[in-house]
């Protein structure tokens, strides 16, 4: 039950984007239709669970035994660029059709605040192995709900001819956003 | 050798990281709660910026093209390590109230595209100083958010009571939303700025579409790396100086 509250946690109430603003670049720059965020989002989500997985491995049984955790930061970003590139490679040999579709936000990806915000989160509340994994799918889930939605909503804004010239574009994005937040902070209820 | 001066006013103004170029929205929108939050955090990153800067200026000649952005990489954090350790020894107050964005300064874009843009190409006291400038000029936006939101959401600025009792701070501007609603205000009353300015040196209503400015490479400073779209303004503006 602790797992479920964990996943939809991390989904609704401590949204990844909404509520602790980590990735935001791809959040505005890639939700311009709703099939690319959805590929974005669901690169993401690949790309985050496979990321705390590695580090959590690497922090337990090779930072922690070393006596080295104040190099966290230096070794999971590592981690995460080459897990990218490894990832990138692997897709394109193994499943093309895929590589094709996840393939152009893999280098977007390295420098995702989301992916390093995560690990360092599961890093800093102590999750279990099972609980790192959760939290990651979670929050890469939440990531993905809020991306769709507000390419949903873009498409529809980007249509308004009415909108003053500096409002177009990144302005009314990110007051869109703010709405969204606002709408998110009703979840906050739900769980504990 | 360009003016220090010129660089400084470059980082302040011309092509101020968060105003002009858009660059690091995260932190931007997550530690400018109160004034001295946005400062302290402009600061840190100001010191990263400078010492990667610095740093792989440095060991441009060395550094093989292809594995330039592992290298940037590897440097930049380094230097977040570095500040983080000083930080929480010597301002434990900050470190806990910027909490888990010291150690996101590394994916932070602004250093990375600074290191891209400007100290792989340049000599090591030029790249000090574009450092300083962008440092600046990234500094002085958070703190001016973070003065408005801590303003208008708490009644204060870097915690002086500002405003009678009688006005009942909006606290909905210091928690999450307020962040993105106050940006992108922010944001609109620049480019109105900019639009204006625009109109009146020449004459006749610029051709502006903020649609088309915000592509998969807004905010990103490796466009040139993966390939993008290469519309984000960062690079066009590289590509620019390359053709003159």
């Amino acid at each position: 039950m602790s797992l479920l509250a964990l996943f939809f946690g991390a989904i609704f109430v401590n949204n990844i984007l909404l509520a602790r603003f980590l990735g935001c670049c791809p959040f505005l720059g890639v939700s311009s239709r709703l099939e690319t965020a959805k590929g974005m989002g669901i690169a993401v989500i690949f790309v985050t669970v496979m990321a705390a997985t590695m580090t959590w491995l690497a922090y337990t049984f090779i930072l922690v035994p070393l006596g080295l955790q104040y190099l966290y930061t230096l070794s999971f970003i590592l981690i995460i660029a080459a897990l990218v590139q490894f990832v990138e490679i692997v897709l394109k040999k193994v499943q093309p059709a895929l590589y094709k579709s996840l393939g152009i936000f893999l280098p977007l990806i390295t420098t995702n605040c989301a992916v390093l915000g995560v690990a360092v989160i599961n890093m800093n509340e102590k999750y279990t192995f099972i609980e790192s994994i959760v939290h990651a799918a979670g929050a890469s889930a939440g990531f993905l709900l809020a991306i769709v939605l507000m390419a949903g909503i873009r498409e529809r804004i980007e249509i308004s001819q009415n909108m003053p010239k500096c409002l177009r574009g990144l302005p009314i994005a990110l007051v869109t956003a703010g709405l969204m937040s606002i709408a998110f902070m009703g979840f906050s209820g739900l769980i504990k | 050798m360009m003016s220090p001066l010129r660089l400084l006013k470059n980082g302040i103004l011309t092509e101020n990281p968060t105003f002009v170029l858009v660059l690091g929205l995260c932190p931007t929108l997550a530690v400018t709660t109160s004034a001295s939050n946005g400062f302290g955090m402009g600061l840190a990153a100001m010191a990263v910026l400078m010492g990667s800067n610095v740093m792989i200026s440095m060991i441009r000649k060395f550094i093989p093209d292809e594995i330039r952005i592992p290298a940037f990489i590897v440097v930049i954090a380094g230097f977040v390590t570095i500040i983080q350790l000083l930080i929480s020894a010597y301002a434990p107050a900050l470190d806990k109230s910027l909490g888990i964005f010291i150690p996101l300064i590394v994916v932070n874009c602004i250093i990375l595209a600074r290191a891209e843009a400007f100290a792989f190409k340049n000599g090591v006291i030029d790249s000090l100083f574009d450092g300083i400038g962008m440092g600046l000029g990234f500094t002085l936006a958070m703190t001016f958010i973070g003065g408005i939101r801590e303003l208008l959401g708490n009644g204060s600025i870097f915690n002086f009571s500002m405003i009678p009792s009688f006005y009942q701070p909006a606290l909905l501007v210091i928690l999450a939303p307020g962040g993105f609603i106050t940006l992108g205000i922010l944001i609109a009353l620049f480019r109105n700025m900019q639009i204006r300015k625009e109109e009146e040196s020449t004459g006749f209503k610029p051709d502006f579409d903020g649609w088309e400015k915000l592509d998969a490479c807004e905010g990103c400073g490796l466009k040139k790396y993966c390939g993008g779209g290469g519309l984000s303004l960062p690079c066009a503006k590289e590509e620019k100086e390359g053709d003159a």
